[in-house]
């Protein structure tokens, strides 16, 4: 895991330029968190039953990779480094907690969907590793940049996984139901001539089938950008 | 490296801003929280007999809502052997306000089996016919789980149901509140067999017995078990009250 200090800048200026590109980009590809750091497994495998969860999740996590990113940034330099740690657990309870309070009183029924995944949020390595690595040493402009990048690598992998896992173990996307032995279905495999032998796949519903897709996803990822290969 | 004074400042100051803007966002919201949650337990009772409202649920504004729980549901308690329990009584066992929708079925659950006490909404359709609404509680894989269930007017036929979890997991447990076709197929089917109650059971691998019987979910297989039981069990607390109809 390669963390190199972004240069200080004399002027102060909010500029974005190549390397602010590189700070959202980089966690998209060679540095993402889950296929190349291997963090924020635990919540990976629990989410990705169904798309649409996947995708509130992953909303849900750059909210609070950027803001939490952002206060640890401005914070920084009067944190002792003592108690570090718990400064920022701190900060990430307060912030996903605030997102509770403020859903439950103005939006009832997303707060309802949500409210299983608000644990996962603060218990999210992505979130604390990014505060650790990254806000500790960079100012709140560059810090923010870095928790939307991380969160959105996060959540691509997310919805990729979800994709897999929805549509060969339900034969839906986004709850839209697409192959199955149904009328309800796009492709109704009772009368289908040609799909007529397909069957969804249980076991990709099942928290096991996450762990493999995300094995073969590591594994595409590095024979497609080689330079991946054994450097974590 | 701080000094521990300068620590300790800096950790003091760090929570008080924290828990003083937590504490006082959470007693601001509070009424708010409350009236949000009222609106959506009634929301949730109503889900059970989708299929006999003017208009889908999702449809309805907060206030119409409010306006056919009020006119067109009579809310009554009534305990395990049957009898109709009085608001005054409802309210010294611990449910303020003493209305069938101010019970609180977490805390009723705790309590010895005969104490308890069960609410029961009468919806009252344009025909003159009635529907039983029923109140049940289980266990899941994870946490608790609850549900609504309908009755049409013979006390035997479900006319639909509604359930609802705390913590089960959203694409395979979770499937028992947010599978609309799932639960649509409770419709229809029924509790009574030859005049001995029966309830529905939930089978895995496929419904065998076309009125006794609903379809599993792959993959969340004790929250299905977790809602046979808690059907089996929570519609028997209801046997007395229903008998206490039909004669």
């Amino acid at each position: 895991m390669a963390e190199v200090k972004v240069a200080e800048k004399k002027s102060s200026t909010i500029a974005f330029g190549k390397k602010e590109r590189k700070l959202l980009t980089d966690p998209l590809d060679s540095n993402n968190p889950i296929t190349v750091q291997v963090l924020g497994i635990c919540s990976a495998l629990a989410v990705t039953t169904g798309m649409k969860n996947a995708l509130v999740m992953a909303v849900a996590v750059i909210f609070v990779t950027m803001l939490s990113n952002g206060i640890i940034s401005v914070l920084r330099n009067s944190i002792p480094k003592q108690v570090r740690m718990i400064v920022q657990l701190v900060v990430i309870a307060a912030l996903v907690t605030l997102v509770e309070l403020t859903l439950k009183a103005v939006a009832f029924d997303s707060y309802k969907q949500l409210s299983v995944f608000i644990g996962l949020i603060i218990t999210n390595c992505i979130v604390m590793g990014r505060l650790e690595a990254f806000a500790m040493n960079n100012k709140p402009y560059e810090s923010i940049l870095d928790g939307i990048g991380n969160g959105a690598g996060y959540g691509i992998i997310l919805l990729i996984v979800a994709f897999f896992r929805e549509f060969f173990g339900k034969g839906a996307i986004f709850d839209y139901k697409i192959i199955g032995p149904s009328a309800e279905y796009l492709i109704d495999t009772n009368t289908s001539v040609i799909f007529g032998w397909y069957a969804s796949n249980n076991l990709m519903v099942l928290f096991p089938s996450a762990m493999f897709v995300i094995g073969v996803l590591i594994w595409v990822h590095r024979a497609w950008n080689p330079k991946l290969v054994d450097i974590s | 490296m701080h000094s521990t004074n300068q620590v300790l400042i800096f950790v003091f100051i760090l929570t008080s801003v924290v828990s003083i803007s937590l504490a006082s966002m959470y007693s601001g919201l509070k009424p708010i929280h409350e009236k949000n949650e009222a609106l959506y337990s009634k929301k949730a009772t109503l889900s059970a007999i989708q299929s006999h409202l003017d208009a889908p649920l999702s449809e309805l504004g907060d206030e119409k809502v409010i306006e056919v729980f009020n006119t067109n549901i009579k809310q009554i308690v009534v305990n395990m052997k049957g009898q109709i329990v009085d608001a005054a009584a409802v309210e010294a066992s611990g449910h303020k306000g003493g209305r069938a929708e101010d019970i609180d079925m977490a805390k009723e659950v705790k309590k010895p089996i005969e104490d308890q006490i069960l609410p029961v909404y009468i919806y009252n359709k344009s025909d003159g016919s009635k529907l039983y609404i029923l109140t049940v509680r289980g266990k899941g894989l994870w946490d608790e789980i609850w549900g609504c269930i309908a009755l049409e007017s013979d006390l035997s036929t479900i006319s639909g149901v509604a359930f609802d979890h705390k913590a089960e997991t959203p694409g395979l447990g979770a499937e028992i509140k947010d599978n609309k076709s799932w639960v649509r197929q409770f419709i229809g089917k029924k509790i009574y067999k030859d005049g001995e109650f029966k309830s529905v059971k939930v089978r895995k691998g496929g419904a065998k017995d076309a009125v006794y019987e609903v379809d599993g979910i792959s993959g969340a297989t004790i929250t299905a078990d977790g809602v046979s039981e808690m059907l089996q069990r929570g519609l028997a607390y209801y046997q007395p009250y229903l008998k206490t109809i039909k004669s």
